[in-house]
């Protein structure tokens, strides 16, 4: 007679520490994850390997359509300008300039990035304090708009106007205190010191550019809508003076990104989705101070944003596989993964939310997740209560849209397959694993290297 | 390896050690074999049953096994 054996759990004590509950818990991670837009997570990582980036095409779409009716409700000009550097994978892009974005670039290869995928040069808007002067050329012949950040970038850009026939575009980014601290003083040119007038008295006296917007951005993840108010009137402010004492209009402010997703800093006492204020609490913030300015109404600005990380961080998903449990010298439990933060940059500044794909009982332990680097600083959870999990099982980790599909390093281990499932649940491959062979395309071995013999 | 000998357990799998006033929760598995453990049974009696009985490769039952045992140790829970 053949009898059924019961399932087998690996035996397991919890000490009971009465009072030192976490009020707050971390019950949603008790939940297996199995699907993603209807696509099963087993089916994803046998078709794609492990661990595998996935994202989902109706949740950015969702999301940009939110933001932009936040705002578009409250402020008859809006325009948003997708952050390349957030995630530059072109499909990435491409879903956001469908919903009509333009594109916020920083860097001369994420420029040629955004012409290549269609984007009309005169909706990208060029950042950073390093734009080579080959880069500058292009964007004036495509009337991009150039954003100066400092002193030396303004006088080499009136010199390059000597050999164009054409005014530039431009903006200047101006800093400031809003009242959250520290200042990002080190991009642009200063408010309250009286350098971001000077700058646009420089611009405006030169005579050959043209300057058209005023931009800010005045950090990320920020949770001060005030914030926001604040930065908002201070452009409204420079804006006035423009017209009024150097007859020059302007026609947008650029708030620049900032707002931040319902990730956890690391850290923090209260989950990221019970703080963070939300885009509509932002979009009040800034448009009921631009409309309470005094502009006239057909002077109003176009109020432009580059949003990043709220607009996609919530539609990342990692898929990874457990290597194996170990228990440190202290006792406390460690689980390593198949990914760490070579690929998942973002767990030095979240407590990313993980969940197990597949059925467990409900016992859980406080543990220690590592990534399978060899290196110290791979951590991915520094303390996370989690389901007991084997060699072999699958997790999901939560919002790990933004950033990290930019930042990610080949290091030791190569950056993974990147998928996005189109809105019918359709999965697509956006981004091939890299090889051996993509890796080394880029050496070049000197001939007496290239044989050993040991 | 032998257990405390004044350490309680219920069969629900509540342990409670009363020289430290410490109190732990176990999973069934881990009550089942504290209570064969409090019985005198010797670890390899304890393992053939549960490969008997549950669904488990030796050698995981192996591994887990010298888990469950330093799991003891760090609870205080093992005879010194
Ligand atoms: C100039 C500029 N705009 C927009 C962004 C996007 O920021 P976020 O992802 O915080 O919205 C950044 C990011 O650092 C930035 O530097």
């Amino acid at each position: 007679m053949i009898t059924q054996k019961l399932i087998y759990e690996r035996p397991f004590i919890k000490k009971m520490n009465a009072g030192l509950m976490n009020k707050f818990g971390t019950r949603t991670e008790f939940q297996a994850l199995k699907y993603i837009d209807g696509v099963s997570v087993k089916s994803l990582l046998a078709e794609y390997g492990s661990p595998v980036f996935v994202l989902s095409e109706k949740q950015i779409r969702r999301n940009y359509q939110n933001a932009v009716r936040s705002f578009k409700t409250r402020y008859p000009k809006v325009q948003f300008a997708w952050s390349y550097k957030t995630n530059y994978i072109n499909a990435v892009c491409n879903v956001f300039h469908q919903e009509g974005s333009w594109a916020e670039v920083v860097s001369g290869f994420e420029y040629r990035k955004a012409l290549g995928n269609g984007v009309p040069g005169n909706k990208i808007i060029f950042n950073g304090p390093d734009k080579h002067p080959e880069d500058i050329l292009l964007a004036i012949k495509n009337d991009s708009l150039l954003h100066i950040d400092h002193f030396d970038e303004l006088y080499s850009l009136i010199e390059l106007c000597d050999t164009q026939d054409k005014k530039p575009r431009v903006a200047i980014r101006v800093n400031m205190d809003t009242g959250v601290y520290p200042i990002w003083d080190r991009f642009g040119f200063n408010y309250e010191n009286g350098q971001a007038w000077n700058a646009i008295t420089k611009i405006i006296g030169s005579g050959k550019l043209k300057l058209v917007g005023l931009h800010c951005h005045i950090g990320t993840y920020m949770l001060a809508t005030s914030a926001y108010a604040i930065a908002a009137s201070k452009l409204c402010e420079l804006a006035t003076n423009c017209k009024n004492q150097l007859h020059t209009p302007i026609q947008y402010l650029d708030l620049g990104g900032g707002f931040p997703s319902t990730n956890t800093l690391r850290g923090a006492y209260l989950p990221g989705v019970d703080t963070v204020p939300s885009v509509d609490d932002f979009a009040e913030a800034i448009t009921s101070t631009i409309l309470a300015h005094g502009f006239k109404q057909d002077e109003l600005p176009l109020l432009i944003l580059e949003s990043g990380r709220v607009l996609i961080d919530d539609a990342g998903y990692l898929l990874g596989t457990v290597l194996a449990n170990k228990r440190l010298s202290d006792g406390r439990r460690a689980t390593i993964m198949d990914f760490g933060v070579n690929i998942l940059f973002t767990a030095f500044w979240y407590e990313h939310k993980i969940s197990p794909a597949q059925d467990f009982t409900h016992h859980s332990e406080d543990m220690v997740l590592y990534g399978p680097l060899c290196m110290n600083i791979d951590v991915v959870r520094e303390s996370v209560n989690l389901p007991l999990l084997n060699r072999g099982d699958n997790v999901v980790v939560h919002k790990v849209g933004a950033y990290n599909m930019t930042q990610w390093m080949q290091f030791i281990s190569m950056r993974p397959n990147v998928v996005m499932i189109d809105e019918k649940g359709n999965p697509h491959l956006i981004r091939k694993a890299e090889t051996l062979g993509y890796l080394e395309m880029q050496e070049e071995t000197p001939t007496h290297l290239k044989s050993i013999n040991l | 390896m032998k257990l405390k000998k004044n350490i309680a357990t219920s069969e629900n799998g509540f342990i409670f050690n009363p020289a430290t006033g410490d109190s732990f929760s176990s999973n069934p598995i881990a009550a089942e074999i504290l209570q064969m453990m409090k019985d005198g049974k010797s670890s390899s009696q304890i393992k053939a049953e549960l490969l008997d009985k549950y669904h488990v490769e030796e050698l995981q039952l192996e591994r887990d096994w010298d888990d469950w045992m330093s799991q003891l140790k760090d609870a205080n829970l093992l005879e010194q």
